[in-house]
């Protein structure tokens, strides 16, 4: 403001060198980062939570969602999911141990700790890599009913599945289901005894029966279908098919938000992971040519800590109220 | 140009110096809050196959549970791995207020909000 020329004495006047908080500019600005991230992330999270509330469709549960292990059949609620979580707290220690070794100027401790979070971090992209392949890929994919259908489930109970309604085809069968609804003209639907039969022709012949679909498949009370009940509900199919999941189509629910949902919060905190594995190497790197060691301290080591961290406690709460709640 | 970051703080950065044994103990707190933190996420899933969504006033309950465990989590992450229980006070404060703000926020939103979720499931199934 221009005309103020009143001179404070510097008695009164603070005179910087000392940080009120006690640590480095670099530090503290990197916390200051961490809390603005924080606030994306739980804006994500909050609007995640406005959508489900708001939809009137009903919402898949993460238990029913996320159930296969790579290279297994049968079903593991979240196991995988929880498998992430566990190499993101582990990659977390390594981290933690790099800078404790840091602070006791331990150039190899450091070298070999930053290395053993770089691999985790590897791992940890890798598996969201998997999960959004399957979840992109969906286990099998369904069809929508075009009509009102009364079936026995193998449980022995009837139950009245309303128009519109999805249901659900095995892996093998919603394989060539896929081409066939396309229209693939190698693809051929054979009806012989009640007994329907999908063949695809090819350098090798593929066919795979219809033995069983499934209705509530990614909510509560799932159900299985077999036999003539199911070749039932495959006759009252109507021709809009979901295979597994993109920005416009998702067999996961009727309404395409929890596609999006899933795709933009684990994507976007698996790019902050990804930045966080190339922040760690050119970290790996600095102390591998003693960078840190001729400077006296390994605070950088510190700071990326920091952000690395940041990366577990988002991954935390994306668990809780994405996967779990 | 000299980095003031690196030349003027440089004596906070050297005061973070610890010892040998200061180092054991402290490498003892991190495997402490790894089993920790490994055994919650292992309970946090078990809770989660075993307790069925549709039973309103059991799962409601169980989110809660879920909610606490998460935070009990997210404390120890926030303080021993980013050590924050280990700096000044008012830094503490600046950095855990904003976080808690909003994590209430969060909360409430699942919690309120989430019985949508419910109300649906039962209309629709």
């Amino acid at each position: 403001m221009a005309g103020n020329t009143e001179t404070i004495p510097t008695s009164v006047l603070w005179g910087g060198g000392q940080s009120p908080f006690s640590v480095t500019y670099g530090k503290m600005m990197m916390w200051f980062f961490l809390v603005s991230d924080a606030l994306t992330f739980g804006g994500l999270l909050t609007a995640y939570g406005f959508s489900r509330a708001t939809s009137e469709d009903a919402w898949p549960i993460g238990e029913q969602v996320f159930r296969a292990l790579p290279g297994l059949d049968g079903h593991y609620p979240l196991v995988y999911v929880a498998l992430m979580t566990f190499l993101l707290i582990v990659s977390s220690v390594t981290m933690v141990l790099a800078v404790e070794a840091g602070h006791r100027n331990d150039k190899r401790g450091v070298i070999r700790w930053m290395a053993a979070t770089i691999v985790g971090g590897f791992f940890f992209l890798g598996s969201q890599a998997w999960e959004w392949s399957h979840f992109i890929h969906g286990s099998g994919g369904g069809f929508q009913l075009a009509k009102e259908v009364t079936v026995t489930t193998d449980s022995g109970d009837a139950m009245t599945l309303p128009k519109g309604e999805m249901v659900f085809m095995d892996h093998h069968f919603g394989h060539l289901a896929e081409p066939w609804s396309e229209g693939d003209a190698n693809t051929v639907l054979t009806s012989e005894d009640g007994h329907i039969t999908l063949t695809q022709f090819g350098e090798h012949d593929h066919s795979a029966q219809l033995h069983s679909l499934t209705v509530n498949k990614y909510v509560e009370n799932e159900q299985t279908i077999s036999g003539d009940e199911a070749v039932k509900l495959w006759s009252a199919r109507s021709d809009v098919f979901a295979f597994g999941a993109n920005l416009e189509d998702s067999e996961y629910a009727a309404q395409q938000t929890y596609a999006n949902f899933f795709f933009f919060i684990t994507g976007f905190h698996g790019f902050h992971v990804f930045s966080g594995v190339i922040i760690n190497i050119v970290i790996f790197l600095m102390a591998l040519n003693g960078v840190f060691e001729r400077r006296g301290h390994y605070e950088m080591v510190e700071k990326t800590g920091l952000y690395w961290h940041f990366v577990d406690l988002v991954w935390v709460f994306v668990f809780t109220f994405f996967y779990l709640i | 140009m000299e980095r003031d970051d690196l030349i003027v703080n440089d004596s906070y950065a050297m005061a973070a110096h610890h010892s040998e044994e200061a180092g054991a103990a402290i490498r003892k707190k991190i495997w402490f809050v790894t089993a920790l933190l490994t055994l919650i996420t292992a309970v946090e899933v078990g809770m989660g196959v075993i307790f069925k969504r549709s039973e309103t006033f059991t799962w409601t309950a169980i989110k809660w549970t879920f909610i606490v465990m998460t935070l009990v989590k997210a404390a120890y992450i926030v303080l021993v791995f980013m050590h924050l229980g280990d700096e000044r006070s008012n830094l503490k404060r600046v950095i855990v207020a904003p976080y808690l703000l909003f994590i209430s926020y969060l909360i409430f939103i699942a919690i309120t909000e989430g019985f949508g979720h419910l109300d649906s499931f039962t209309t629709f199934h």
